[in-house]
């Protein structure tokens, strides 16, 4: 299993190859449009991230000491995106997830070329998967600490 | 120029050469802009003017003695006579300066609404309204346990006139509208909408904001009770908007807001206020944006408004015809009288997606439900691609426009 450094890493190497913005985005488009399947059934309101133009879901599954998620959007350049995020943080130990400092999103120039509205919907679900790792990560301690 | 002059009048070159941001390079092209309909960009002459005003005559009016105050203060009384003339209201006094459209609608709600809105009264706005002329009333009818009523529209986005005229009752108690359609274009019938309401003695506020710029305005002719519109839709600064409302109304009004210059004398025993427009306006006014204001409708005047409606409807017509032919896409507001707004949406494809691919072209557009998010849910879509025009686009910028769209949705289908 890679490190979320190392999944980072790999990630600003592959976007060094595209000169310009348009490369960029159709490659997150096919991204977006090779991430897997989201189950029908997840679809609900309260699996929903909410971004000022699109909507998310995401799904997290604690296993083992990891975190894996699964995720959809209706906007394809955000499905991109997602599968980026879930390349670099499913899989990781909830430790590894909270303190992920994300510097990809900065290195590839993300942050700055989407909007502040659009960029929302990225971070509520950063946030989100943050979120879900530290609750994991507490549920666990206090068993872990309530066994005799 | 001439008015007499319409068709074919504009020299699009020479008015571009006003516009020093249609220069800029985004991406590695070209601006082009087509978000006007949320804001429009600024000629020189407005420009110059905020920065002649700061360099030149910066000083707080209404109570200085000496020369800078007076002339600015000078300047924001010209430009109130201007709004006078520039909507051909019969006397300056009926101009009030607002922050813009939404300060403008807020200031009728809170002072109009809270002072003649009552339980079991109702407030009559239009399916298509942008949400600053849906939440001021939503909040007063709240407040007064009144009830919002709203005039259904056809597929086309057009108001259904009959529909409308049988809302009206004995508890209607205004009717707010707006003059076009931030997110369809719709022009609507609003000479007869006031009249339907006028009939039933129902006081009327149009909502002119993507109105001012784009066709003439003649509140006289028009004979609304209240009209709003913002200087930065129409070529002017941000920060500055306009309430017209006839004297009789605004003399009876509660002020909206208190403070300095609304006053005509502050004891500790109590306030006699100032009169109008004087009564609306407290505190330090935007003078610099009056100066830039006065531009702007300058800049509109000189290229004529008749010039700019048939100019702008040229490109309209063009850009729908050769948009519809874009695979999978859908015209959304296709009513017969509409201004150059196209809003869309293609078949399975999100507007924002597209929006991002086309800001890689260098090319503005509005993603979204336009802050008419009731229109939206109303169409039974969850919003669309807006591309507005201005005096200063071309059919040039509609082609490049045109190929790029087409390539977003090969890309993304």
């Amino acid at each position: 299993m890679k490190t979320i450094d190392e999944l980072e890493n790999e990630i600003v190497d592959e976007f060094s190859f595209f000169d310009n913005w348009e490369d960029k985005y159709e490659y997150l488009i096919e991204l977006g449009k090779k991430l897997g399947v989201f189950p029908e059934e997840e679809r609900n309101d309260e699996n929903k991230v909410r971004g000022c133009q699109s909507n998310a879901w995401l799904v997290a599954r604690g296993n083992n000491g990891s975190i894996s998620f699964i995720a959809d959007s209706d906007s394809t350049i955000v499905r991109g995106l997602i599968s980026l995020l879930i390349r670099v943080l499913s899989g990781q130990s909830p430790d590894d997830i909270v303190n992920a400092k994300l510097e990809f999103i900065d290195k590839i120039g993300l942050r700055q070329h989407l909007a502040q509205t659009r960029a929302n919907g990225l971070a509520s679900m950063i946030k989100q998967m943050k979120m879900y790792a530290l609750g994991y990560k507490m549920k666990n301690e206090s068993l872990t600490q309530d066994a005799p | 120029m001439p008015e007499t002059l319409t068709k074919n009048i504009i020299d699009v070159n020479k008015i571009r050469e006003e516009f020093p941001i249609l220069k800029r390079e985004i991406n590695g092209h070209q601006l082009v802009y087509f978000d006007n309909a949320a804001t429009t960009q600024k000629p020189k002459q407005v420009i110059n003017a905020i920065k002649n005003y700061y360099e030149l005559y910066n000083a707080n009016i209404h109570r200085g003695v000496y020369s800078i105050s007076a002339e600015a203060d000078e300047a924001y009384s010209i430009s109130k006579q201007k709004v006078k003339e520039f909507i051909n209201a019969s006397r300056a006094r009926e101009i009030i300066f607002t922050r813009g459209t939404t300060e403008a609608i807020n200031l009728v709600a809170y002072s109009y609404g809270r002072q003649n809105i009552n339980e079991g009264d109702e407030v009559v706005i239009s399916a298509m309204e942008h949400h600053a002329n849906i939440v001021p009333w939503q909040v007063l009818c709240g407040e007064k346990k009144a009830k919002l009523v709203v005039i259904p529209i056809n597929n086309n986005g057009e108001i259904l006139l009959r529909d409308y005229e049988k809302l009206l009752n004995k508890r209607t108690k205004l009717v707010a509208v707006c003059h076009i359609s931030n997110s369809l274009g719709t022009i609507n019938p609003v000479k007869e909408i006031i009249q339907i309401a006028h009939d039933k003695n129902i006081p009327v506020l149009i909502d002119g904001a993507q109105a001012v710029q784009h066709t003439n305005v003649d509140v006289r002719e028009l004979d609304p009770d209240f009209y709003t519109f913002s200087g930065h839709k129409m070529y002017g600064p941000m920060g500055i908007g306009v309430l017209y409302g006839k004297a009789e109304l605004l003399e009876q009004m509660p002020p909206y807001q208190t403070g300095g210059d609304m006053i005509s004398s502050v004891k500790f025993s109590g306030t006699t206020y100032n009169e109008i427009p004087m009564k609306f306006e407290a505190g330090t006014p935007n003078v610099e944006g009056a100066v830039g204001l006065t531009e702007a409708m300058d800049f509109i005047k000189t290229t004529g408004i008749e010039n700019i409606r048939e100019y702008e409807k040229e490109l309209l017509e063009y850009a729908s015809e050769k948009i519809s032919m874009a695979d999978g896409l859908r015209i959304i507001g296709t009513a017969k009288n509409k201004t150059s707004v196209i809003s869309f949406i293609v078949n399975g494809l999100n507007a924002l997606d597209i929006g991002i691919l086309l800001d890689t072209k260098g090319i503005a557009v509005r993603t979204g439900h336009h802050c008419t998010e009731p229109l939206m849910d109303w169409l039974g879509i969850p919003g669309t691609v807006r591309a507005s025009f201005a005096v200063y686009n071309t059919k040039e910028e509609i082609d490049y426009f045109i190929e790029a769209l087409k390539k977003a949705i090969k890309i993304l289908k």
